[in-house]
């Protein structure tokens, strides 16, 4: 069984390599991850072409979640996500959800085989919290 | 009016002058509400499409446009890059393959709700649709001279001075958001500006 796939998106590569870390150590390796920082001149900020080879990297067939940190990157990633092939779509969710607890959720709930519609959901009821 | 190649390469060349012009002090606007990248995230997206000029100009309008869009979505790195890439990527498709200025209106206003929705925002709230549906307003109204163009596009980027941010890293400020210019606002202008004053003389 495939697991939902996260990725990881904020303005730092430093913050966003620091969240996969904890995901890693917290939730272990089954779980599809990958993540992205970083303008596409080095500085802090998104790049849609990154995020969607993120999207790429993490791609599992039960579907990817997204976690972003402020404004820019939740637009990319949305434009990231309308530029991806039509069968790969529908299967990548953001989740509205603090990025580092939110990955760690995500991935937890992801390992346990949850579909994707599931892990979103789980990451932003703890958000809620 | 001649709708060719050589106006799409004038027109781009317009507006990334005006940007790089421009840079430092949307960057400025930025850093008091934003998270002041604006100017040079804008500025690396119109150099990578005045880098492409040659070949974007030589497609028919709806393509050239389309191209620029993905360009600045590509390469511009903040918010501003799907916001604008989608104004110029929905002007493409609006627009027939040899536009005439009576479609310019209608298609502007398509290309702004789509804008409207990328960023999930409304007129009002302190962004560059404060500017754009001002613009499309004069547009429908029949204004057709560059300079009264510009000068509404300005008028608008002024008048969210004293507006409070709702949308974006500027909500988060609140009531310390007022008193200055929005930089998508200011950016949007000086767009509008330069293309006003190209297809003026086309």
């Amino acid at each position: 069984m495939d697991c939902v796939g996260v990725v990881i998106v904020s303005h730092s590569p430093k913050v966003a390599e620091g969240a996969a870390d904890m995901v890693r150590q917290m939730v272990g390796e089954e779980v599809p991850l990958a993540w992205t920082g970083g303008n596409p001149s080095g500085g802090l900020g998104t790049d849609v072409g990154q995020i969607m080879a993120a999207i790429d990297r993490a791609w599992s067939n039960a579907g990817v979640v997204i976690l972003v940190d402020l404004g820019g990157a939740e637009t990319n990633s949305e434009m990231a996500i309308e530029m991806l092939p039509d069968d790969r779509r529908a299967k990548v969710l953001i989740c509205n959800a603090p990025v580092v607890e939110g990955a760690v959720v995500a991935a937890t709930e992801a390992a346990g085989g949850s579909s994707v519609d599931i892990v979103q959901q789980t990451a932003e009821e703890y958000s809620a919290r | 009016m001649d709708l060719g190649a050589d106006l799409r390469a004038e027109l781009v060349r317009a507006v990334a002058t005006t940007i790089e012009r421009h840079a430092e002090e949307l960057t400025t606007l930025d850093q008091a509400i934003g998270d002041g990248d604006h100017g040079l995230n804008m500025k690396r997206g119109f150099e990578a499409v005045l880098a492409d000029v040659a070949n974007l100009s030589a497609k028919p309008w709806p393509d050239f446009l389309k191209g620029v869009g993905t360009m600045l979505v590509m390469k511009v790195g903040g918010a501003s890059g799907p916001l604008y890439g989608t104004l110029f990527m929905a002007l493409g498709k609006e627009l027939p393959a040899e536009p005439t200025r009576a479609d310019l209106p209608r298609a502007f206003r398509a290309a702004i709700a789509a804008v409207q929705a990328r960023g999930k925002s409304e007129r009002g709230q302190k962004t560059m649709l404060d500017v754009l549906y001002p613009v499309a307003e004069a547009l429908e109204a029949g204004a057709a001279e560059g300079p009264a163009i510009a000068r509404a596009a300005h008028a608008a980027a002024e008048a969210t001075i004293p507006v409070k941010a709702v949308r974006g890293r500027a909500s988060f400020l609140g009531d310390r958001s007022i008193g200055h210019m929005d930089p998508g606002a200011r950016s949007s202008a000086l767009m509008i500006e330069a293309v006003a004053s190209v297809l003026e003389k086309a």
